[in-house]
This record gives C-alpha cells, sequence and structure tokens, in this order.
C-alpha cells in the first residue's frame, strides 16, 4: 500500500480533559485521559471500524480527529494536510472534505431549521452552487441519494421519524461531497429494522460515492458488518486492530476476545454453544487508569509479570496489531484464563459537568 | 395451569381532541413457572406498556383504559384494588427496569432500600434485615457488600446499580420477575455479566421470568418462548428454537434480517423492514404490518389477521406467512380459518408457491448461518 | 378483483399518511401556538390581558368622569372627616375616593399606568439582561480565556444584583434617582435583569453543547454565525416565558414602589398601588376601596402568569410528543 492511498493518519493522538475544581478559582486537579496514545491509518474508500464501551474514549478520537475537539497532543494529517496545526480559516473549508454523522438524529439537527435550510447551511458557507436554484439541484440530488422525498424540503425535523432524521443527517453530511465521513454511533438510537436500512444506505453510498468511513459504535456486530479494519479501545487506546473477518475468527486480545463473547447472537445454537468469557468488574476510570497494561485489572489471562508495570505497545502478529504482551502465549494456549477478583470502580464524570450528583458525598448524613 | 396467563390485554390512551391510541391491542400469552418469556418488538409496539399494565404501574390519567385479565395463580391482577395490588408487587411479582439510576431513590442508601423491602414484605428489621441485605447483595455478585450497603446509588456504576436492583427485585423470592430492557443502558461486557446473573438467579430459584426487550440476541440465548410484538398485538408467538430457525410472519423474518451478525462476513447486505413503525394500519383495517410487508397479498387488508395455531403449539397472526422448509402445507393445524379463503378453496396462507406481492422478496429464513 | 384493487388503494394511502407533499412544514412556533391554543389556562389568561390591555389603552377616552376632579366635595356628598364616603350608585358605579373622585374613572385610567410601568419596566429588563445574558453566553461558548474572563466577570456583576433583595434595590434606586415614574420603571426594570440575563447565558450555553451546533462547526459554519443563526433563537424561548411572567411580578412591585410612596409624585395620576396606599386610613369605613384596585392588581398579575405557564408548557420541548 503506498502513502498516497492513505487518505488519515492519526499519529499519538491524545486528548486529555482538565478536572477543574474550586469555587473562586478554577484549579486543574488531574485529567481523564480521553484519549492516550492511538495511532491508526485509514485508507482511502474503506471503512475503519472504531469499537468499545461507553467511557473508551472512541467518540472523543472522532471529534478531536475532525478537530471538532482540540487534540492535546499528536498529529493528524488529512490526505497529506496537517490539521492539527492548520489555521482556523483554512481547517474551515477544509472541513468541507471531511464531514461527521451523529448518533442522535434529533439533538444533531436544529429544531427551527427545515431540511432545506439545514441542507443549504454548508453550501452557503462554502459557497457551493452560484444561486438559489444550483443549490436546491444539489440538495434535490442529495436527497434522492439517501432516499428522502422531495416534500421534506419544507419540514421540520420533528415531523420526521428517527431513521428519517438520520437520513437527514447523512444527507447535510453529503451535500458537500466529502470525501471522508466518521459516523458517531450513525445507528445505534434506530430501532432494528431502521438500523439496517441505514446500514445498507452507508455501503451503498461508500459503493457509489466511494467515501471513506470511520464508523464508530459500541455494537461489535454493526462495526464488523460495515468495516474493512476494525480497531478495538480500551481506555483511551487501541488494544487490537484487524481486518474485519480475522477479528472474528483469531481475536488476540484478551479484551477482544471477551467483548466478542459478550456479544449476543441472535441464534439460539450460536448462543448455547458459545463459551462467555465474562469480564469481572467495571471499565476504570480514565481519569486514573490503571499502570502498566490498562486491562490488567480485569485480564483473566494476566501475568504476575509485565502486565502491571509495563504498558504494552501495539505490535504486529499475522495481519493484526495488538497491545499485549502474551498475545501468542494465549492464542497458542499456553496460557490458561484464571479467576479475577472484581475492583470496585467509582462513577466517574468525566471532567465534563462535575458536581451534577446533589445526593451528599458523606454516607449517612441523611439518614 | 400457568403461573401467569394475560388473556386480551388491551390498554388504550384516550386524550381530548385526539385520536385514541391503542398501545395494547389485545395481547395474550402465558408464563409458567420457571419458565423464560419474552416480549420482543421495536419501539411503540406495546411491550412496556403491557408489563406495566400487569403490575399496575401505568401512570393514572382520564382517558387510560386497560381491558383484559392477568390471572397471576389465580387471582386477576387487573381486578386488585391498589392495596393487595401493592401487597402483590414485591413479594410476588417483582420488576426491573432499564434505567438503574431513576430506579433507585438516590438520597437513600442502597442498604436501606434494600431492606425496606425486607422490612415491608418479610417482616425484617434490624440486624437480620441488615444482615439478608448484604447477603442479596453479595449474591447479586456485589463486591465487599457490608460497605456497599451505606453507599448511596450515585456512587455506583451502572453495572453495580443494575445489580443493586436485581437484589432488591429479587429479596422476597417472587415468583414472576419482569425485567424491562434490563440491559439496554449497559456496554456488553457488562450486558454479559447482568444477563448471566439472571439467568442463574432464574436457574436456582425458578423463578419464572417475562424478558422485555428489542434485543433479538438477549432473547436467542435466554428465553425458552417468545412473543413477538407489533403494533400492540402478539404477531408470532414460539419456542426459542423455531422462531428463529424458522420464522413465520414477515415481521420476525424481517427483524431477523435486520440484525448485523457477529458471524456474518463483511459486506453482506442486510435485509432491512422498509418503511418505519410509523407506517402502521389500524388493526381493525387489516395487518398493521401490511403497509411494510413484503409477502403482502390482497387478503392482508380489509380484515384483520387470526390468530393461526401451528402444529408445535406456536403461533402466528398472518395469512401468507413465510414457508416453512420440508412441512407439508396440509399439515398445519389451524386455529382459525384465515376470513378471506372462499369455501373449498386453498387458504391464502396455505399456498406455499404464491407469488410475492413485491418484486424481489427473498429473505428466507436465515437458519444455517455459520461462522 | 375490483374489491382487491381497492384495497391495494387503501394500503397504499395509507402507506403514504406522511407523504401529504402539499402540505408545508410546522415548525416549533408554530406547533407551540397550537398547543397553546387547546390550553384552557392559556386561553382564559388570554382573554384577561385582551380585555386589560383593551380597557387600558382605549377606556380612558370613554370615562365618565374625570380621575382628578373632586366632584364628592364639590357636591358635599363625601366628607372624610366625618367618615361619609358613599358607596356604588347608579351614577357612581364604584363610588368616590377620600377626595370625592370617582372611582370608576381612577380605575379605569391607573390601568393604563400600571400597563405602561410593566411594559415598559419589562423591557427595560429584558433588553439589559438579555444583552449582558448573550455576551456573556456568547463569551462562555467560544471559549478560550478571553471568552472565560467576560463572561466570569459579567456573571459576578449579576451575582451582586441577586444578593439584593429585589424591593429593597428596587426601592434604593428610586431613593436615589427620586421620586417619579421614569424612576418606577427603572427601578423595578434592573431589578428583573439578573433573571433575564441568567437565564439567556445559562440557555445558550447549554445549547452550544448541543449535537447540532457541533453539526454547524463540523460543516466549517464561523462560530460567531453559529451563535447568531442557531444558539440564539433556540436560547430565546425560556426569555420569552420569563418575560411574560416578569410582566406579573413588575405590576405588582410597581405597585408595591407607588403604595410606599416612590411612585409618581403626582400623585393626582391615578395608580393602582397610589389607590391602595390612599385607600390605607379609610380600611375600617370603606374597605371597598382598597379591594377594587387590589382585584384589579391579582386579576391582571393572574392573567400574565397564566399565559406565561401556558407558554412554558407549550414550548417545552419535552412535552412535544
Amino acid at each position: 500500500m503506498t502513502d498516497s492511498d492513505i487518505l488519515v493518519e492519526v499519529r499519538d493522538l491524545k486528548v486529555h480533559f482538565p478536572i477543574k475544581r474550586g469555587v473562586i478559582f478554577d484549579r486543574t486537579v488531574g485529567h481523564v485521559k480521553a484519549v492516550d496514545g492511538v495511532d491508526l491509518r485509514i485508507p482511502r474508500g474503506k471503512t475503519y471500524g472504531l469499537v468499545g464501551e461507553s467511557g473508551c474514549g472512541k467518540s472523543t478520537l472522532g471529534r478531536a480527529l475532525l478537530q471538532l475537539t482540540p487534540p492535546t497532543h499528536g498529529e493528524v494529517a488529512f490526505d497529506g494536510v496537517e490539521l492539527t496545526t492548520l489555521p482556523a480559516g483554512k481547517l474551515r473549508s477544509m472541513r468541507r472534505r471531511m464531514q461527521m454523522i451523529f448518533q442522535d438524529p434529533m439533538s444533531s439537527l436544529d429544531p427551527r431549521q427545515n431540511v432545506e435550510s439545514i441542507l443549504t447551511e454548508g453550501l452557503q458557507t462554502h459557497g457551493i452552487g452560484a444561486n438559489r436554484d444550483e443549490r436546491r439541484k444539489i440538495i434535490s440530488e442529495t436527497l434522492d441519494k439517501v432516499g428522502l422525498p422531495r416534500w421534506a424540503l419544507s419540514r421540520y425535523p420533528h415531523e420526521f421519524s428517527g431513521g428519517q432524521r438520520q437520513r437527514i443527517g447523512i444527507a447535510r453530511a453529503l451535500v458537500l461531497g466529502p470525501e471522508l465521513i466518521v459516523a458517531d454511533e450513525p445507528v445505534s438510537a434506530l430501532d432494528v429494522s431502521i438500523q439496517a436500512q441505514v446500514v445498507n444506505l452507508l455501503d451503498e453510498l461508500q459503493d457509489s460515492l466511494g467515501l471513506t468511513y470511520l464508523v464508530i459504535a459500541h455494537d461489535l456486530a454493526v462495526v464488523r458488518h460495515i468495516s474493512d479494519t476494525v480497531g478495538v479501545m480500551y481506555l483511551g487506546a487501541l488494544v487490537e486492530e484487524a481486518p474485519s473477518d480475522r477479528l472474528y475468527t483469531e481475536p488476540l486480545h484478551p479484551y477482544t476476545r471477551a467483548l466478542m463473547s459478550a456479544v449476543p447472537v441472535p441464534d439460539p445454537d450460536v448462543e448455547d454453544r458459545r463459551e462467555r468469557i465474562l469480564l469481572a468488574g467495571d471499565l476504570p476510570s480514565p481519569a486514573n487508569p490503571p499502570s502498566g497494561c490498562r486491562f490488567h485489572t480485569r485480564c483473566p489471562w494476566a501475568q504476575p509479570t509485565r502486565c502491571a508495570d509495563e504498558r504494552p505497545a501495539l505490535r504486529e502478529i499475522g495481519g493484526s496489531r495488538v497491545a499485549c504482551h502474551f498475545a501468542e502465549q494465549i492464542a497458542s494456549g499456553e496460557l490458561r484464563p484464571h479467576k479475577v477478583e472484581v475492583q470496585i470502580v467509582r462513577p466517574e464524570d468525566e471532567g465534563e459537568a462535575p458536581g451534577v450528583v446533589s445526593a451528599p458525598s458523606e454516607p449517612g448524613s441523611y439518614v | 395451569m400457568s403461573l401467569l396467563e394475560v388473556d386480551d390485554l388491551s390498554v388504550t390512551f384516550a386524550r381530548r381532541g385526539q385520536r385514541t391510541v391503542h398501545a395494547v391491542d389485545g395481547v395474550s400469552f402465558s408464563v409458567d413457572a420457571g419458565e423464560v418469556v419474552g416480549l420482543v418488538g421495536e419501539s411503540g409496539c406495546g411491550k412496556s406498556v403491557t408489563s406495566l399494565a400487569i403490575m399496575g404501574l401505568l401512570p393514572k390519567q382520564p382517558g387510560l383504559r386497560v381491558g383484559g385479565k392477568a390471572v397471576f395463580d389465580g387471582t386477576d391482577l387487573l381486578q386488585l384494588d391498589d392495596r393487595s395490588r401493592r401487597d402483590i408487587r414485591g413479594r410476588d411479582i417483582a420488576m426491573i427496569f432499564q434505567d438503574p439510576l431513576s430506579s433507585l431513590n438516590p438520597v437513600v442508601p442502597i442498604g436501606l432500600q434494600v431492606t425496606e423491602v425486607l422490612a415491608r414484605h418479610r417482616g425484617m428489621k434490624g440486624d437480620a434485615a441488615a444482615k439478608e441485605a448484604a447477603a442479596l447483595l453479595d449474591r447479586v455478585g456485589i463486591p465487599d457488600p457490608k460497605r456497599r450497603l451505606k453507599e448511596y446509588p450515585h456512587q455506583l456504576s451502572g453495572g453495580m446499580r443494575q445489580r443493586a436492583l436485581i437484589a432488591m427485585a429479587v429479596a422476597c423470592k417472587p415468583r414472576l420477575l419482569i425485567a424491562d430492557e434490563p440491559t439496554t443502558a449497559l456496554d456488553v461486557t457488562i450486558q454479559a455479566q447482568i444477563l448471566e446473573l439472571l439467568k442463574e438467579l432464574v436457574r436456582d430459584s425458578g423463578t419464572a421470568l417475562v424478558m422485555i426487550t428489542h434485543d433479538l440476541g438477549v432473547v436467542a440465548g435466554m428465553c425458552d418462548t417468545i412473543n413477538v410484538l407489533y403494533a400492540g398485538r402478539v404477531v408470532e408467538t414460539a419456542r426459542r428454537r423455531p422462531l428463529f430457525r424458522e420464522p413465520r410472519h414477515p415481521y420476525t423474518v424481517g427483524l431477523l434480517g435486520s440484525v448485523p451478525r457477529l458471524d456474518a462476513g463483511r459486506g453482506e447486505r442486510l435485509n432491512p423492514i422498509p418503511g418505519s413503525v410509523r407506517d402502521v394500519l389500524p388493526w381493525p383495517d387489516g395487518c398493521a404490518f401490511a403497509p411494510r410487508c413484503s409477502r403482502r397479498i390482497d387478503a392482508c387488508v380489509g380484515e384483520p389477521p387470526e390468530l393461526v395455531l401451528a402444529h408445535d403449539g406456536r403461533s402466528y397472526r398472518c395469512v401468507n406467512p413465510a414457508p416453512l422448509p420440508g412441512v407439508e402445507p396440509g399439515q398445519e393445524v389451524r386455529g382459525a380459518v384465515p376470513t378471506e379463503a372462499q369455501p373449498g378453496s386453498v387458504p391464502a396462507q396455505a399456498v406455499p408457491n404464491d407469488p410475492p406481492a413485491v418484486q424481489g422478496f427473498g429473505p428466507a429464513p436465515r437458519e444455517e448461518e455459520k461462522p | 378483483m375490483t374489491i382487491t384493487t381497492g384495497k391495494k388503494e387503501k394500503i397504499d394511502r395509507l402507506a403514504e399518511l406522511a407523504a401529504r407533499d402539499d402540505e408545508r412544514g410546522v415548525s416549533l412556533w408554530q406547533e407551540a401556538f397550537r398547543r397553546l391554543r387547546r390550553n384552557p389556562a392559556a386561553i382564559i389568561g388570554a382573554v384577561i390581558l385582551v380585555l386589560f390591555v383593551l380597557v387600558a389603552v382605549v377606556g380612558p377616552f370613554f370615562v365618565p368622569y374625570g380621575p382628578t376632579d373632586a366632584i364628592g366635595i364639590r357636591d358635599g356628598v363625601v366628607k372624610s372627616g366625618q367618615g361619609i364616603i358613599p358607596g356604588s350608585s347608579g351614577e357612581h358605579w364604584l363610588g368616590y375616593d377620600h377626595q370625592g373622585r370617582d372611582v370608576f374613572s381612577r380605575m379605569i385610567v391607573g390601568a393604563r399606568q400600571t400597563l405602561l410601568v410593566g411594559v415598559v419596566s419589562t423591557l427595560i429588563g429584558l433588553a439589559i439582561g438579555a444583552l449582558i445574558g448573550g455576551v456573556a453566553g456568547a463569551a462562555a461558548g467560544l471559549g478560550g480565556r478571553w471568552g472565560r474572563a467576560i463572561d466570569t466577570a459579567l456573571m459576578r456583576v449579576i451575582d451582586m444584583m441577586l444578593a439584593l433583595p429585589s424591593l429593597l434595590l428596587a426601592v434604593s434606586i428610586a431613593a436615589l434617582l427620586g421620586a417619579s415614574l421614569v424612576t418606577v420603571m427603572i427601578a423595578v426594570g434592573v431589578v428583573s435583569v439578573p433573571v433575564f440575563a441568567r437565564l439567556l447565558r445559562g440557555s445558550m450555553i447549554s445549547q452550544s453543547h448541543s449535537d447540532y451546533v457541533l453539526a454547524a462547526t463540523s460543516l466549517g459554519v464561523k462560530k460567531s454565525k453559529i451563535a447568531i443563526t442557531h444558539v440564539v433563537p433556540n436560547s430565546l424561548a425560556p426569555v420569552i416565558v420569563q418575560a411574560t411572567l416578569t410582566l406579573a411580578t413588575a405590576i405588582i412591585e410597581a405597585a408595591a414602589l407607588s403604595f410606599l410612596g416612590l411612585g409618581n409624585p403626582d400623585t393626582a395620576v391615578p395608580e393602582w398601588g397610589v389607590m391602595l396606599a390612599d385607600a390605607q386610613p379609610y380600611l375600617g369605613i370603606r374597605p371597598a376601596l382598597a379591594i377594587y384596585p387590589a382585584v384589579a392588581i391579582i386579576i391582571t398579575a393572574l392573567g400574565f402568569t397564566l399565559l406565561g405557564e401556558a407558554m412554558r408548557e407549550a414550548l417545552d420541548p419535552k412535552l412535544r410528543k
């Protein structure tokens, strides 16, 4: 693969959110390491799927890639252009080439704009289409592509069903003719039967327009279905990256194995046969991640040596990249899983709006 | 005699100046002791309203009408007064909700919330109650239960909160547990933990479980019998394996075709159901699913399809069901004759070679997909 | 097969229920207005307010007697020193006041004063409050060191205003500027500034965290343009509701200031609060003199409150289906 085939290259990307406390003067007491050193490359015309549980930093990574959240550290090259150091004006015109699809189609559409105005906004911003008629033509073509009727133009978002709203969101991204689309949980807010429509639509659009996707989702089945390459994230870092089929047939990282075994399959025979790897406890706080391998506190294969004190780097094994010291030994069956003690994890506010919970922090004061 | 027998349950919301909403429209199903029954459907299919109606938890408002019967162990729950219903709730029937945080009182420690249940239904007090509460938390897999008792809901993670809620639900060893999307708000690895816990509880205590979910995968791994709901009615009932292997109702077929499977390869096209849940035909005018159905025939419109009882205890509400491979049409026992069938003619649903109403129909039951 | 084709049409029609392409979309404001019309509380409030505005605007041209004419004393019917203040009669519907003036005429002319003070003071509060809140909200939304500094500075000023009890603040302003009608308006208006400022700022900040703002950013729209086209319009609903509710409190506060003697120094000009104060010494003889303005104030405030609450309900996105 030559370098020109790579549309997006992310190097050592970090996004740390400060945790602030204080009444009058804010004091930084720590950092939530939402994304903590991610490298990935997305070839042109392909789909890269990012999967992980809530709080693993996958959404932040997607936003940081598009420079919607400023990265703390690292580089993002889009078609050879370094985005992190790009001046604001240049970045804005660059946005035409990289668009985003959001999880919640309702909240990502301005409730006071009708569909025409939603779709025109981007065109006007980038000066596409000389006049109203020309823009109307572009918009109508886009509506056809996403399967929305023409009468949608004068309607407002609340008048559509969830699936149709998501189509409006897709149309808003498509109307600018982008090369990269970052889709953050594009189907998780939709009903099952509608999910499939949107997944198929994304597939068709990629075929016909040659789009490059970064699909972010918590649903491994959806991600695997739609992606060429899948990256699995845990606590702000990639733990494994593999071609979609290989990830399923040969998961190397213990977390991938656990994740894979936890996804329910709508087939009783498969369900009865599979062996679940139940992880103990919850995701540790990204403000205070475990030392060494971030997964070692929950890993059924964790070893007394290395795991707790040496952070594994992504290394290539076969066609996959995996961040585990003992991936080969686990794959060969040399290492056996063992029982893991549950460690209590406190829910974190992830740096946003701390102190939402009004209940007393001292036990017993209300009793 | 089933533990819970829901018969022709209907819930309507009538609002002044607006169309009456039939949220649940003649739902019948039964739950045996120790059985896991699934109610599956998409948003708006009435699955949650069904459970709330059975529990008498629907918000009281003018225009709400609940009809039919829900017989639990000989008593019709719908006829009970509030007091005796409260007695049954928590003691004999318990419920688990989707959002554990809003189901727990944020300013009362977990321990007190559990002991409250114990005090109300089992008359336990003081140290005995505290001890039992700790034992319950331990049983649902909450580590260091004695300390957790003093903590508040916001101090626990989502998975732990759901465990606490399950502990409260099983505190009185209920005979029936209703779980309404218990894992939807949780991550997959946590979901696996909770589902495993529920399975264990059912296995160990013989509690019957009604599992309400939109996730066919969850159902496939847990339920003995599955009811598929659409627009307020049960459209198909079957045991687990037959339902997934040979779905008969086109809606079930469509649902199964819509879900991307972990064990399917990249790029396999999904077979979604066209349209949206909003495109329903009111039941009295025919089959509610007809506007989205790929097997629609003329007989689908005009009158609502009757529930057809098939040979192995399964039933479906369709006049033109998906063909069953290897079964002769004549072998099926029909509980009701399709309304459009003329005497002497072949009943509509028994014609296996009917041309599909829409060109390009072809989601055959995908039963033999192996990784 | 004619019947079945008929059925087919029925299906197609039902499937295309949503496809009424001749109809234009219904915007949020239109939908809110529809909901408002269905709410009985809104109708009652609106009827009260329409009557009130009508009386206040047109009424003074049709009053039977001059509101400042001491007819009762001239005619020798009213002798307040001896406690003789006649009540309602065919000619004087609400009777005389202690200076022998026709109460009915004074009530109607007083309505105009009340409306004037209520509306102008609310507009003063809304204008200043929205300006401060809008700047603070935009600054906070834009972020950066300066944005946060501006926001913090403005909000500390607002906090200080909030720390003073509203009536006390109004009294001090009125005392500082000297009693006049303008002073009352400014005093009552300034009191509502912090409410509007905080409301708009909070609303703007929560809107600027919403997904559609992020979507606009990802389209490449400038931050300043996003603030104007997306954030502000979506933040206005609670402010408009609050303005309606503030009208009610403004009327009460204006009456209170007049009652305390800090209103219009020209006491001859009828004003409900002044009338209430004037009636005080005669409560034992003719309590009705106090009851009329009091009831008028209550009903007007109730009208604004009913309409405001109904608007809050109609505009609440959570209650929307």
